[in-house]
């Protein structure tokens, strides 16, 4: 599903340049789930944000789905990003002047789908996910692990191949961690790929392969 | 359709989130569109206004007149009274090319008197003036009853006479007088036509307090031998009208012995120069309307633009998730450009109606004719091109926050929540 080769990215700083990804390898087959863990200012993030077309990279090559996503138009980039992938935050990054629904109808909004379809989709993403009766309540009304929940099933609501996850209970206590997930190995197990950024081995523990990011390098273990 | 609605709800939630300040901004807009409109709805009353009182007169009209000598010339002395004659007509015709309406003129006690009329059993001081058919081709007027001056009257020195409404009114009051009689120095007339002027104004008013009678009976009746009071006439289309008044003067000046430099022995006068300084008021007052609008409607633009950048500032990191979830740039541009567009529109919008609105009022508080303040409208093309200029007023307010917000980076918009 994601092939990655000699993949590097730099980042302008102070005049020169800060190299955070130093050629990485690595392949992702469909379906799989993958922890990435690594101290902090690894390059995680970078990894995660290249993986999702959310920023571009210097050298190598990344195949998405086997396409080339070297310099890709924005357009396509964009097209990709609403279609095959899927994000969640670990600030969970839901628009507050909206409620649960529309929150999660929004990638929808941008393949065109009609506003009835959008939001019955939405309605139905959002029971998958156990927030069924919540749909008017906007995210200030919500608790952290609800708003998640929210930003789970918004990922999840364009049948999206991939979903990639930046530290999704950085900001949630154990139990709640807990069953996020849950939620998200239900996501994985109906076939969907699924990357996870984290720093809670338990939480890496679940997924079917950790990699380990060390000074902008893939490690075996840290 | 849906989508389309879509696009709308969401430009509305943004508007809802601001409201104070989307309210402060649309009132520049409105203001600017407001004030454009006013001053090009009464600049337009004015030169509609005094253009009426013009009368619709040719612009092309040149009126001659005589008066006394200055210089000495062939052995007579200055201070000669110049005396134009009928015969003077048919050789200007003949030696004049150019020409469309030559009418003689003559004025019953000289210019602008006022003589004590009879009629209906009322007495009445109006103006009387001998004159020929011709001359409602260069005094536009319309009869209201019975005819003008007709060529037999001239011909068979009829003592008829065609009566402006006003002084229908002051001596019949509602009753037609065509048949009836007026007297005028012991003479009487039979009235054959009233009419009602196109001129507005002074100038229209003094057109409806006169009385006409045809010129050859003048002459007889009052016993002025062949003489002329003033020559009127108007040029071709594409004469021009201070070229006919020389050489109209030249030919004057040759048949009467006049010396070539003696300007003051002959008076005349041509609507053409008035016209033009009058065209040259419109256009100024024109560009002034059009540069004072645009600015108060430009700063309104700015005021739209600005708030359009504080608020895409604020909305950076949700503008970084919409890009996340799959929103192109052009999306994002084309979000920017409707708000912009339903704030400067809605704005604008209310700006042309009230302002419309403001014009209609004044006029009907002014009344249609008004000589000074004209007759402040809108036309429908001054209200196409205020809608056009909105439009591109919203494309520019845009212009600066649509960049921006496109070039909102998902990654560090994200990192800064
Ligand atoms: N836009 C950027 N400009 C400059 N440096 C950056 C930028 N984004 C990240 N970095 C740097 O890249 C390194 C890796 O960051 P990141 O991928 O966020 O690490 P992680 O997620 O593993 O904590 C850090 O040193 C960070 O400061
Ligand atoms: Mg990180």
């Amino acid at each position: 599903m994601i092939k990655l080769s000699g993949l590097r990215k730099s980042y302008a700083s102070g005049g020169g340049r800060l190299e955070v990804l130093k050629g990485l390898d690595l392949h992702i087959r469909p379906g799989e789930s993958v922890a990435i863990m690594g101290s902090s200012g690894s390059g995680k993030s970078t990894l995660l944000n290249v993986l999702g077309l959310l920023d571009g990279f210097d050298e190598g090559s990344y195949l998405l789905a086997d396409q080339d996503m070297k310099d890709l138009p924005e357009v396509d980039s964009a097209g990709i990003r609403s279609r095959t992938l899927g994000f969640v935050f670990q600030s969970f990054n839901l628009l507050e002047t909206k409620d649960a629904i529309e929150n999660v109808a929004l990638p929808l909004y941008y393949q065109q789908v009609r506003r009835a379809e959008r939001m019955a989709q939405a309605r139905a993403m959002l029971e998958r996910v156990g927030l069924g009766d919540r749909g008017d309540h906007r995210p200030s009304q919500l608790s952290g692990g609800q708003k998640q929940r929210v930003a789970i099933a918004r990922a999840l609501v364009s049948n999206p191949k991939v979903i990639l996850a930046d530290e999704p209970t950085g900001a949630l206590d154990t139990a709640t961690s807990h069953e996020i997930m849950d939620l998200l190995d239900e996501v994985q197990q109906s076939g969907i790929t699924l990357v996870v950024v984290t720093h809670e081995p338990d939480i890496a523990e679940r997924m079917q392969r950790t990699i380990y990011l060390r000074d902008g390098r893939i490690v075996d273990e840290l | 359709m849906s989508m389309a609605l879509d696009t709308w709800l969401e430009v509305w939630e943004v508007v809802r989130r601001n409201r104070l300040r989307t309210l402060l901004t649309m009132g520049g807009v409105f203001w600017g569109m407001f004030m454009l409109l006013l001053m090009a709805g009464f600049g337009k009353g004015l030169e509609r206004g005094v253009a009426n009182s013009l009368g619709g007169r040719s612009s092309n009209a040149v009126f001659v007149w005589s008066q006394s000598t200055s210089l000495a010339y062939r052995g007579m002395r200055p201070g000669r009274e110049v005396d134009f004659k009928n015969a003077d007509l048919p050789a200007i015709r003949n030696e004049v090319s150019g020409i469309e309406v030559l009418v003689p003129r003559m004025q019953l006690g000289g210019f602008r008197n006022r003589t004590e009329i009879v009629g209906n059993g009322k007495t009445g001081a109006f103006q009387v003036m001998g004159d020929a058919p011709d001359l409602k081709r260069i005094q536009p007027m319309s009869m209201r009853s019975g005819r003008f001056i007709n060529p037999l009257d001239m011909e068979q020195e009829r003592k008829v006479a065609v009566i402006g409404a006003q002084v229908a009114k002051e001596f019949w009051g509602e009753v037609d007088p065509v048949g009836d009689s007026i007297q005028c120095n012991g003479v009487w007339f039979r009235v054959v036509g009233v009419f009602d002027s196109r001129q507005s104004g002074d100038t229209g008013e003094r057109a409806e307090s006169t009385i006409h009678i045809p010129f050859a009976t003048f002459q007889r009746a009052f016993n002025i031998g062949d003489s002329v009071g003033w020559i009127a006439l108007t040029g071709q289309p594409d004469a021009s009208a201070v070229a006919l008044e020389e050489e109209v003067r030249q030919l004057l000046a040759k048949r009467h012995r006049i010396h070539p430099d003696d300007e003051p022995a002959i008076g005349s006068y041509n609507a053409e120069e008035e016209w033009r300084q009058l065209q040259a008021t419109f256009a100024g007052i024109r560009l002034f309307v059009v540069i004072v609008g645009s600015f108060t409607l430009l700063s309104g633009v700015v005021g739209v633009s600005n708030i359009l950048l504080v608020t895409v500032r604020e909305r950076t990191s949700e503008i970084g998730l919409r890009r996340a979830l799959g929103a192109t740039q052009g999306q994002v541009i084309r979000m920017i450009l409707r708000e912009a567009m339903v704030l400067v529109g809605v704005a604008g919008y209310a700006g042309l109606v009230i302002g419309v609105a403001f014009l209609e009022l004044s006029r009907w508080l002014v009344g249609a004719d008004n000589p000074t303040l004209g007759n402040p409208q809108v036309e429908l093309n001054l209200v196409l091109i205020s809608g056009i200029c909105l439009l591109f007023a919203g494309a520019l307010a845009a212009w600066v926050p649509a960049r921006r917000a496109a070039a909102i980076s998902p990654v560090e918009a994200l990192r800064a929540e």
